[in-house]
C-alpha cells in the first residue's frame, strides 16, 4: 500500500481495501492501525473525537490477527481494520462515560452484544468516541468532557449525539465506526460531516450492551466514509440476540448485496413533502434535488407523498424518550455504580442520592428527566404522554401509507448544514430542530440512513440525503445510497471527504 | 400553563435532583417552552386512536431455564462507589427519628 501522499495513503483507504489489504500480506493489521494512532495523536488535540484511546489493547489485538493470518487463517471482510467505538457501548475494560460525569472511570465487566461481534469479526477497537451526555443532544456540545469538533471546520459543530464517531471518520482517525440513534444522532452528524450513517430497523441490531436513554427508540448502527463499508460493517453487527428481547428473529437484510448492486431501476422513490420548504436552506434543497435527478437518470421513478402527521413527530418524540429517560436514567442512584457525593456519615441515602444526580448530570440530561417526570405524572399523564403515543401510531400509518406508493421514502437528513459551536447550546428548542426530518423513523422503528450528496454552495459544508426503508427492508437504504455514490464520486472526482482542508493542528 | 419555579423545584424532588435556586429559574421557563411546544400532539390525538408504545409489535420471550455463572463479586463491586464486606455500602437508608 502506497505511503501517505495527497490523501491516497493507509488512513485514506476504505475499509474494503483495507481488510483485503491486509488479508493478502500486502499490508499488515498493527501498520494499519499504528497509522490510525498516529492520525489521532496528530489531530484530536484539535478534534476531541475520543474520549479514550485504547493503544495498547488495539495494538495487542491486531498483532493476533496478523499472526493468525500469517498462519493461513481465513478471516472474516473486515479482519484488522480499525474502529472507533461510541462511548455509551459497553467494551470490557475500558472506560464507558456516555459522556457523563456521573459515570467517569466506570468500567463495565461485560461486553456489548454489539462490541462481542466486532471482536468475534477481528475488528480491532482503538478507542471510545465522545458523545452529547448519554447521548441527548445534536452537536456534542453536553458531553461533559468538552465539544468535538467539525473536520470540516473546526468552529463548527459535528452533530450528535454521535459527533465523535463521525469526526473520528471525517478526519480520518478511524475508517469505521459505531454510533447509536435514538431521534438521529447517527444520520444527523453523518450529515453535517460528509460521512455515511445507518439506523438499522428497530430490533436489526442488540441493545444489550448499549446503556438505554430511551428503550423504545435507540438503535446502534454502522457509520463509515462510504457505502460498501457501512454494509460490511452493518452485517458484521446485525442479527438475532437472545440477550435482547426485542431483537428481531429474522436474517439480515442482504445489506452487502445491495451496497455492491447499487441498482434502483424502477424503484419508487418517495418525497416526502411535509419535510422540506420554509427553514430548510438553500444549498441543502439544491443538493437534495440534485440527488433526486441522479436517481430518476438511473431508472428510478420519482413520486410525491404526503405524511401530514410528520408536524407532529418532534412533539411526540419530545415527550416519549423524555418519559424513557426519567424511567432509564433512574439507576443512577449513586449506590451500585458510578459517582456518589455528600457521603459524610450524616445524609440519607435519598439525599445522596440528590447530591449526585446534581453534580453528576449536566443541564441537557436534567432538563429531558424533568420534562418526562412531568409528562408522566399524574394528571398530565393522558395530555402528554398518552397524546404522544397516539401520534406515535398516527406517524406508524402515515409510512404505512406512503410505503404502499413508494419502496423508499427521502427527504434531507438535516434542514441546515453544521451550525458555529455555541449557537443553540442554551436554546433547547432551537437544538431540538435538528431531528425534524429524522425523528419520525424512529417512532414507527423503521429503518433510515443518511448519504453525502455534495457541499452547500453557500458555506462549502457538507449535505445528507436521507433514505427511509420499510422495517426490514435495510437493504433498500443501501440501493439508493450506492446509486448515489457511484455517479456522484465520479462527478466529484474522488469521495466528498477528498475535498476537505487539512485540519489545523 | 407557565411552570413557576416553585413547580420545577417540585418536579427535581420527584426526579431526585437537587437543584439550586439558580438552575430553578434558568430551567422553569426552557421547560415551559418545550412543554408548549409539544403541548400540540394533543390537537390530533382523538380518542379512537389507538396508542402505540412500541415500533414493533411485542411479545413475551423467554430462554431456556438454565443456570449460567454470574460475574465475580469483585467484578460487580469493582465499579461501586463504596462496598464492604463483598456488599454495596450505602447511607442510611432511614430518616434519623427512626
Amino acid at each position: 500500500m502506497a505511503e501517505e501522499t495527497n490523501g491516497t495513503g493507509v488512513i485514506h483507504s476504505t475499509a474494503a481495501e483495507l481488510a483485503a489489504a491486509i488479508a493478502n500480506g500486502e499490508t499488515t493489521s498493527v501498520a494499519v492501525t499504528q497509522a490510525h494512532l498516529d492520525q489521532i495523536e496528530a489531530v484530536d488535540g484539535t478534534i476531541n473525537a475520543f474520549l479514550y484511546v485504547d493503544a495498547e489493547r488495539a495494538l495487542e489485538q491486531a498483532a493476533i490477527i496478523d499472526h493468525r493470518i500469517a498462519g493461513g487463517e481465513q478471516l472474516g471482510p473486515l479482519a484488522g481494520v480499525p474502529l472507533a467505538l461510541k462511548d455509551i457501548l459497553a467494551y470490557r475494560g475500558a472506560p464507558t462515560t456516555c459522556g457523563s460525569k456521573i459515570l467517569e472511570g466506570w468500567i463495565p465487566p461485560y461486553d456489548a452484544t454489539v462490541t462481542k461481534r466486532l471482536l468475534d469479526a477481528d475488528i480491532v477497537i482503538l478507542g471510545k468516541t465522545n458523545l452529547d451526555e448519554f447521548a441527548m443532544g445534536s452537536s456534542t456540545e453536553n458531553s461533559a468532557y468538552g465539544p468535538t469538533r467539525n473536520p470540516w471546520d473546526t468552529s463548527r459543530i459535528p452533530g450528535g449525539s454521535g459527533g465523535g464517531s463521525a469526526a473520528a471518520l471525517a478526519a480520518f482517525e478511524a475508517p469505521l465506526a459505531i454510533g447509536t440513534d435514538t431521534g438521529g444522532s447517527i444520520r444527523q452528524p453523518a450529515s453535517v460531516t460528509g460521512t455515511v450513517g445507518v439506523k438499522p430497523t428497530y430490533g436489526g441490531t442488540s441493545r444489550y450492551g448499549v446503556v438505554a436513554m430511551a428503550s423504545s427508540l435507540d438503535q446502534p448502527g454502522p457509520c463509515a466514509r462510504n457505502v460498501l463499508d457501512a454494509a460490511l460493517l452493518h452485517q458484521v453487527i446485525a442479527g438475532h440476540d437472545p440477550y435482547d428481547s426485542t431483537s428481531i428473529d429474522a436474517p439480515v437484510p442482504p445489506v452487502v448485496e445491495a451496497a455492491r448492486s447499487g441498482d434502483v431501476s424502477g424503484m419508487k422513490i418517495g418525497v416526502v413533502k411535509e419535510l422540506g420548504g420554509e427553514g430548510y436552506a438553500p444549498g441543502v434543497e439544491q443538493r437534495f434535488r440534485e440527488g433526486l435527478e441522479i436517481l430518476a437518470a438511473q431508472g428510478a421513478e420519482i413520486v410525491e407523498v404526503s405524511c401530514p402527521h410528520f408536524t407532529y413527530a418532534l412533539g411526540a418524540y419530545y415527550l416519549i424518550m423524555p418519559s424513557e429517560v426519567s424511567s432509564n436514567l433512574a439507576k443512577f442512584d449513586a449506590m451500585r455504580f458510578g459517582l456518589r457525593v455528600g457521603d459524610d456519615g450524616s445524609r440519607s441515602a435519598e439525599q445522596v442520592m440528590a447530591l449526585t444526580r446534581e453534580a453528576g448530570f449536566g443541564a441537557e440530561v436534567k432538563r429531558r428527566i424533568m420534562i418526562g417526570t412531568y409528562a408522566l405524572s399524574s394528571g398530565y399523564y393522558d395530555a402528554y404522554y398518552g397524546s404522544a403515543q397516539k401520534v406515535r401510531t398516527l406517524i406508524s400509518r402515515d409510512f404505512a401509507g406512503a410505503f404502499e406508493r413508494a419502496d423508499v421514502l427521502v427527504s434531507p437528513s438535516t434542514p441546515v448544514t453544521a451550525f458555529p459551536l455555541g449557537e443553540k447550546v442554551d436554546d433547547p428548542l432551537a437544538m431540538y430542530m435538528n431531528d425534524l426530518c429524522t425523528i419520525p423513523s424512529n417512532l414507527a422503528g423503521n429503518a433510515s440512513a443518511s448519504f453525502p450528496v455534495g457541499l452547500a454552495p453557500e458555506d462549502g459544508l457538507p449535505v445528507g440525503f436521507q433514505v427511509m426503508a420499510p422495517p426490514l427492508a435495510d437493504d433498500r437504504l443501501y440501493r439508493v445510497g450506492a446509486a448515489l455514490e457511484r455517479t456522484l464520486v465520479d462527478r466529484w472526482g474522488g469521495p466528498l471527504l477528498s475535498q476537505i482542508k487539512e485540519i489545523a493542528r | 400553563m407557565a411552570l413557576s419555579p416553585d413547580d420545577v423545584a417540585a418536579l427535581a424532588r420527584l426526579a431526585r435532583i437537587e437543584l439550586t435556586d439558580d438552575e430553578l429559574a434558568h430551567l422553569a421557563p426552557q421547560l415551559d417552552v418545550i412543554l408548549e411546544s409539544v403541548a400540540s400532539v394533543s390537537d390530533v390525538a382523538t380518542a379512537d386512536i389507538p396508542p402505540t408504545s412500541h415500533a414493533l409489535p411485542l411479545t413475551n420471550v423467554f430462554r431456556e431455564d438454565v443456570v449460567r455463572p454470574s460475574l465475580p463479586v469483585d467484578e460487580v463491586l469493582a465499579g461501586a462507589p463504596a462496598a464492604e464486606q463483598d456488599r454495596f455500602r450505602v447511607p442510611r437508608i432511614l430518616g434519623e427519628e427512626a
